[in-house]
């Protein structure tokens, strides 16, 4: 698993965007937009880092990955089914009555997910405890945790950070996903955060930004968290929300709704898969 | 068929032309439907981000220096700012008007994160709090309009689908804190609060197809419990059912069976959420799986008719 290419990773991102967008079609509910603008990084954290075994989910020294922007399920869902976690049929389960793919992840259901999330501002710490564990049992395994541009708005992410960083907690990595879109409407419209970068800095953390649509940058970026063992690490990672569809890269629109029959076709002809 | 979040964004925009009246949102206003006030009055809307501690206790301080602010995100969210209503709001007294919707297990396919099914009962721990949970738009708008008279905080619950419409034409009778005996029958009194009292209207056409007549109830207040009606009901029908899509601890039912318990000993059964979480599913496919449709409650007034001395 560890050592994909950068095209073997960049072909993954693309079946997960096509998968996404069917799964979501499927349910006809859902949110695609902030699992189109997570998928890339997702790809590269599991297919070059993540030491985690697909058949054996609950190995206790994997490393952790939290989706704490819980509601972006599909592009988790897409994921884990790449990578063996879980079956392709169980994509079918999606917001289905007794399924695996409950609509916000959720770790009691679903093999390979490590929290039940869906509400945000909890995952961070969540990750934090989960770090401190893997120092106590003094594992190398990391924890993984992927925020929302929209959940910073939450003030509990900041306790954690402020935490982490007092702690010198080197084993916890963050990734934001800066979509700049939210629920209503644009993060830039709802609540200004200004300099991001500069927020994580100014509590402790070391930070780089990146684009998160550049595989080489998010492989490079993972690699570059590895080096920062004294702190916590952030990486911004500048992305489009819907990124890959024409039709909903950078519309508040595609937060929480699905592709229609014909929005369907449209996707996955850009995405150049058939159906 | 209209929603309860509808009615409420319906009472909102009805409360434009109070000066006093400001609108407090946390990234959810397109599902509260606070984004219709806020259309009409973005002067008067308070974007809080995705912040509902915050939220709350904005909307302290403004009910502190003389408006009168409307909070709403989900349900489930406002359970996250409960300290802030506790020390913030409700024991100073203050009257902000927070509003949950997507309330209970009806929610459907989100998953048991975003069904809210113990709101309800925490709110209805608070001194001076207001408790609500309506059964159709209409009542919802009104309950809506007739808070910025109450003069203290209040917590309401809406729901996120469709159920049937009850009170077009009727909005004179619907009052804070007053039960709407919606059937009249002896042998059992079905107490009912949202998406539930339209199971309870079917569970009454049930029983009458084996000759028991039901009083139907819609408790849309919990808190001040209408105890009046509670022991008239008692009285006349000497039997009673609760159902609510939450919680069967805490919520309605256990609002019921606190006064009955001190008032009437009468059989009382609870129709809610057992103890436990829901999951994914269908709006209908809960309430079934939950045991809230009409044939449970039909079957739990046939217990509770069963019980009488
Ligand atoms: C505590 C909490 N409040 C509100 C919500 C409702 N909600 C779901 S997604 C969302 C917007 C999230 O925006 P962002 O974090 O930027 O995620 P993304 O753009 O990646 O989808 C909101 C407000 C929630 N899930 N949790
Ligand atoms: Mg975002």
């Amino acid at each position: 698993m560890a050592g994909m290419s950068i095209e073997e990773l960049e072909n993954m991102a693309r079946d997960c965007r096509a998968e996404i967008c069917k799964i979501t079609h499927r349910a006809q509910a859902g949110h695609p937009g902030g699992s189109l603008s997570e998928i890339d990084i997702l790809c590269a954290l599991y297919g070059t880092r993540l030491r985690v075994r697909p058949e054996e989910p609950k190995w206790s020294d994997r490393d952790r990955f939290i989706l704490s922007k819980g509601h972006a399920s599909p592009g988790m869902y897409a994921l884990l089914a790449k990578r063996g976690f879980i079956s392709h049929d169980d994509l079918e389960s999606y917001r289905v009555l007794g399924g695996i793919c409950q609509g916000h992840v959720d770790m009691k259901w679903c093999p390979g997910v490590d929290f039940s999330a869906g509400l945000l501002g909890m995952g961070l710490s969540y990750g934090l405890g989960c770090a401190f564990a893997a120092k106590l049992d003094g594992s190398v395994r990391n924890a993984y945790v992927m925020l929302g541009d929209g959940e910073l708005q939450e003030g509990s992410i900041w306790e954690a950070a402020m935490a982490a960083a007092h702690h010198e907690v080197g084993n916890l990595k963050v990734f934001v996903d800066r979509n700049r879109i939210q629920n209503d409407d644009f993060c830039e419209v709802q609540m200004r955060m200004f300099d991001i970068p500069a927020k994580w800095a100014a509590f402790g953390w070391a930070v780089k930004v990146i684009d998160g649509h550049n595989m080489t940058e998010i492989v490079d970026a993972i690699q570059w968290m590895d080096s920062i063992t004294d702190k916590p690490a952030v990486v911004v990672a500048n992305t489009v929300k819907g990124k890959g569809i024409s039709f909903m890269e950078n519309n508040p629109a595609f937060h929480g709704a699905a592709p229609n029959d014909e929005q369907l076709a449209q996707a996955l002809s850009e995405l150049g898969v058939s159906a | 068929m209209a929603a309860t979040r509808d009615g409420y964004g319906d009472g909102l925009l009805a409360l434009s032309d109070n000066p006093k009246v400001v609108v407090l949102e946390a990234d959810l206003g397109k599902s509260t439907k606070s984004l219709h006030f806020r259309k009409a009055n973005p002067d008067r809307t308070i974007s809080c981000g995705i912040g509902e501690q915050n939220m709350l206790l904005v909307g302290a301080g403004l009910a502190s220096s003389g408006y009168i602010p409307f909070a709403s995100t989900f349900a489930i969210f406002t359970e996250r700012a409960f300290e802030q209503m506790r020390n913030g709001v409700a024991r100073p007294n203050l009257a902000v008007h927070l509003c949950g919707s997507h309330g209970g297990t009806h929610t459907g396919t989100d998953g048991s994160s975003a069904q809210s099914i113990e709101d309800l009962a925490i709110f209805r721990t608070l001194p001076n709090v207001v408790v609500m949970h309506p059964c159709d738009d209409i009542s919802t708008k009104v309950l809506t309009c007739q808070l910025p008279e109450l003069g203290k905080p209040s917590y309401m619950r809406t729901a996120r689908n469709k159920t049937p419409v009850l009170y077009d034409g009727r909005e004179d009778e619907i009052q804070i804190g007053k039960g709407i005996q919606l059937t009249k029958g002896n042998d059992v009194a079905i107490v009912a609060c949202g998406v539930l009292v339209h199971e309870a209207l079917e569970a009454a056409k049930i029983l009458s197809v084996d000759g028991i007549n039901a009083s139907v109830v819609d408790m849309h207040t919990i808190k001040p419990l209408d105890t009046d009606l509670i022991d008239r009901l008692a009285d006349t029908c000497g039997a009673m059912v609760s159902a609510e899509d939450h919680s069967i601890i805490g919520g309605l039912g256990g609002a019921l069976a606190e006064h009955l318990i001190s008032s009437k000993l009468i059989p009382l059964e609870r129709i809610g959420v057992p103890d436990r979480f829901g999951e994914s599913g269908e709006a209908e496919q809960m309430l079934e799986m939950m045991g809230l449709k009409s044939h449970h409650i039909a079957a739990a007034a046939k217990a509770a008719i069963a019980r009488k001395a």
